[in-house]
């Protein structure tokens, strides 16, 4: 009998890809990875259409509309859902804008910066409309499961997903979340 | 405010009143603030100086307690008691009322300086409510007439002495006796007994007897006075434990007002029987009223020959009596809290093992117990072991003080041996219409009527006496909401899972109780309260979450009926949160727009 492969997405909201970068330092892992799951939608497949997913993991919180969007998506497609990194669980760096006004900071970035050539607010519909704030993951949708770090180490995150696709309790050793 | 000399005089001459003692911090403090109305930092200073202790102790300890102030307050300082039973009263709507009228807002002091108008934690007149204090002083049974009188008499600055006496009033309300309340007492009796039959003889009865502490843990009095008189150490204390704050509870304070020569007679045995020659009552502030009249009593049993030196005129037998007053902290009940507090530090609890009756008071043994366990041991002393254990059931002897309030037709102090059903309770004190009993305040339980088969002792339901009725006719949830903001407010901070849990908490019930929560929040709910149960550091925030959890058991259909949606629910209004961006742009394309219908939450768990 071939057993069919677990699938999973991935995908960047406001973070820096940094996450997925932690990902990637799984190395030489990540052959044995392959073996077990298969890529959906994710910035290392390109797939834009997300299918119907075991697993999803997202790094970096909501900041604007299309955020809520592909979030509300993932979240509807995916049995489990984890927040992965300091910008999902907490906002992170993206959400320092947070004390100051968006007309503040739009102003600053595009009227008033230096050096700019025909300084306006840009407000192409091709663009995603910014939130007033921007939120962590779980302030939208339910989040089954959070992997703090900045980013989450590549042997955080093997551990993580190795336990949870074999259906072990979660319990990621003391190095692996420690922060200082 | 009083010149700087004036100011150093009055801070001069109350630390010289207390001997200029480290330990009588908190009721110089309470003093200094009686004088000066509030206590500023040049105030803290002089204290700290007179005391020789660190200004910032004295600062901590006076920015624990909820009645000591470090900013202004007006002359006139009404708090309300917020209980839920006094809301069942109609407390919000006087409060409202009496606010607009001194034109004030609720937690403010007036531009005059004249009126301060707050709320309070449960004053314990829950039979008498709605309740207030004024500077301290208990007022009960607030109505519209009442309230008019009090603004007249605010505005008009009247001193507090010359107000209405019977707005002062605070009546007993003692609807069941039985052997406690209901027996004749003749004061020395129990002294008496342990001179002539001897310590020991008195420990046998008291451990034949079975009595357990009444404050509600229900821990063997006799084995803690054993331990404790077998504890090495040359001094040794007696503390009453009269900080009786759980709300819904006004036993103590009934049994401090009409029965205190039972409750010293009590602690005075305590202090032959354990070797102990200094005794402490902690008062709760709320019972400011009583405080006179205690310390008369306390002279007067003096004069008589029942204390101080050579008691009953036997050279060997010496023990006096000291109240402190509390000053507005539930944690204080908690022994280990109540003994830091008496220490003069501000109340946090210690980290138990040891136990009080090897380091208790200033590190040395000492016997902490409630109000009513020392009264019944001073019966015990005089009737006997087998006398107080023919009453109640196999662990639960003798009989127990239940404090009624809420939906009953006679609030009140009921004495009941324990084993007694809740409906008989309810039978007699005529709650015809019950929906549901938080038993033991809200640290305790709250039952359904299907539960009200249950037995009141420590084999079922044990309770320190709190019994608040809730009628058919009440939203269980707002006195569940009520319960978690009273956390809040008297967690002490000392821990993590308690000061952030309790909020957290109140934030979720919140978010039910006004129609915005999902069943994932009552799961939330039930998460955070197990992580509190185990992770508190003292009792106050491991049983912080017990009526949210019991009511989701035992009332869900009250939650239910309160949910949005039964899947998720965003934190925020998603579309409302672009708003701004949309001004600034001048968009209007569809996506400029989350709206609910385009959005994928049907779809979501």
């Amino acid at each position: 009998m071939i057993e069919s492969k677990l699938k999973i997405a991935t995908c960047s909201l406001a973070g820096c890809f940094g996450c997925h970068m932690s990902l990637l330092d799984l190395d030489e892992r990540l052959f044995e990875l392959a073996e077990r799951v298969e890529l959906d939608r994710s910035p290392l497949t390109d797939i834009k259409e997300l299918g119907e997913c075991d697993l999803g993991l997202i790094e970096g919180g909501v900041c604007n509309a299309e955020n809520v969007h592909v979030l509300m998506e993932f979240r509807a497609r995916c049995k489990i859902l984890v927040a992965i990194g300091a910008c999902a669980l907490n906002g992170g760096v993206p959400a320092m804008r947070n004390q100051y006004d968006l007309k503040d900071c739009l102003e600053e970035s595009y009227l008033r910066g230096i050096g700019l050539v025909n300084p306006q607010i840009p407000n192409d519909p091709e663009i995603p409309l910014l939130l007033n704030q921007v939120h962590p993951l779980h302030e939208v949708v339910k989040i089954d499961y959070f992997l703090p770090g900045c980013p989450p180490s590549a042997d955080a995150i093997w551990t993580f997903v190795n336990q949870l696709l074999s259906g072990q309790p979660l319990a990621l050793p003391y190095t692996q979340i420690h922060y200082d | 405010m009083a010149e700087p000399d004036a100011l150093i005089q009055t801070v001069h001459d109350i630390v010289q009143r207390h001997g200029g003692m480290p330990t009588r911090l908190l009721q110089i403090l309470r003093e200094a603030q009686d004088s000066l109305t509030w206590l500023s930092p040049e105030t803290l200073d002089a204290v700290a100086g007179k005391l020789g202790v660190s200004p910032d102790k004295v600062r901590s300890v006076a920015e624990f307690y909820s009645f000591l102030y470090t900013a202004p307050r007006g002359s006139y300082d009404i708090l309300f008691s917020d209980n839920i039973t006094d809301r069942m009263l109609g407390n919000r709507e006087l409060l409202h009322a009496l606010c607009d009228r001194l034109g004030v807002g609720i937690g403010e002091t007036r531009a005059d300086g004249v009126v301060t108008v707050g709320t309070t934690s449960c004053t314990g007149m829950c039979d008498q409510g709605p309740a207030a204090l004024v500077n301290g002083y208990a007022l009960t049974r607030l109505d519209p007439p009442r309230l008019d009188r009090i603004v007249e008499l605010v505005n008009g600055q009247i001193p507090l002495t010359q107000w209405p006496r019977e707005f002062f009033e605070v009546v007993s309300n003692i609807r069941r006796a039985d052997i406690l309340l209901g027996r004749h007492f003749a004061d020395g009796a129990a002294l008496r007994a342990v001179l002539k039959r001897g310590p020991e003889a008195i420990l046998e009865e008291l451990v034949k007897s079975g009595l357990r502490g009444q404050g509600g843990a229900g821990f063997r009095s006799g084995a803690k006075w054993v331990s404790c008189r077998n504890a090495p150490g040359e001094v040794k204390y007696v503390v009453c434990n009269a900080d009786e704050g759980e709300p819904g509870t006004f036993k103590d304070r009934v049994l401090m007002q009409d029965f205190a020569d039972l409750v010293f007679e009590g602690m005075t045995l305590c202090g032959r029987v354990i070797g102990a020659r200094q005794g402490f009552v902690y008062l709760r502030g709320e019972y400011r009223y009583l405080l006179d009249a205690l310390k008369a009593t306390l002279q007067r049993r003096r004069e008589a020959g029942l204390l101080g030196a050579a008691i009953l005129g036997d050279p060997t037998f010496n023990f006096d009596i000291d109240i402190h007053l509390g000053a507005g902290a539930y944690v204080c009940g908690e022994e280990s809290a109540l003994i830091e507090s008496l220490e003069g530090k501000h109340g946090v609890p210690r980290i138990r093992p040891p136990f009080p009756t090897t380091h208790g008071y200033l590190n040395q043994p000492t016997v902490v117990n409630n109000v009513e366990t020392f009264a019944t041991a001073a019966k015990i002393a005089v009737e006997g072991g087998a006398w107080f254990a023919n009453r109640g059931t196999a662990e639960s002897k003798g009989t127990k003080l239940l404090s009624l309030s809420g939906d009953c037709k006679r609030p009140g102090i009921y004495e009941y041996p324990f084993g007694v059903t809740v409906r008989r309770v309810l039978d007699d004190c005529g709650a015809r219409d019950a929906q549901g009993i938080q038993m033991a305040g809200p640290a305790g339980h709250m039952i359904s009527a299907k539960q009200f088969d249950r037995r009141i002792c420590f084999e079922d339901l044990a309770t320190g006496g709190s019994f608040m009725v809730f009628d058919q006719s009440r939203d269980i949830l707002d006195g569940i909401r009520n319960f978690t903001h009273f956390f809040v407010h008297e967690s002490c901070g000392f821990c993590t899972p308690c000061r952030v849990g309790t909020s957290l908490m109140r934030d979720l019930v919140t978010k039910v109780h006004t129609g915005h929560g999902t069943r994932y929040d009552l799961e939330e709910m039930r998460k955070l309260g197990r992580i509190m149960r185990v992770a508190c550091h003292c009792g106050l925030g491991q049983t912080a979450p017990n009526p949210v959890l019991d009511s989701l058991d035992q009332f869900p259909e009250s939650w239910e009926r309160r949910l949005r949606s039964t899947a998720f629910e965003p934190a925020f209004d998603l579309d409302a949160a672009l708003e701004q961006a949309r001004q600034l742009t001048g968009r209007s394309d569809p996506g400029a727009y989350l709206r609910e219908e385009e959005l994928m939450l049907g779809t979501m768990p």
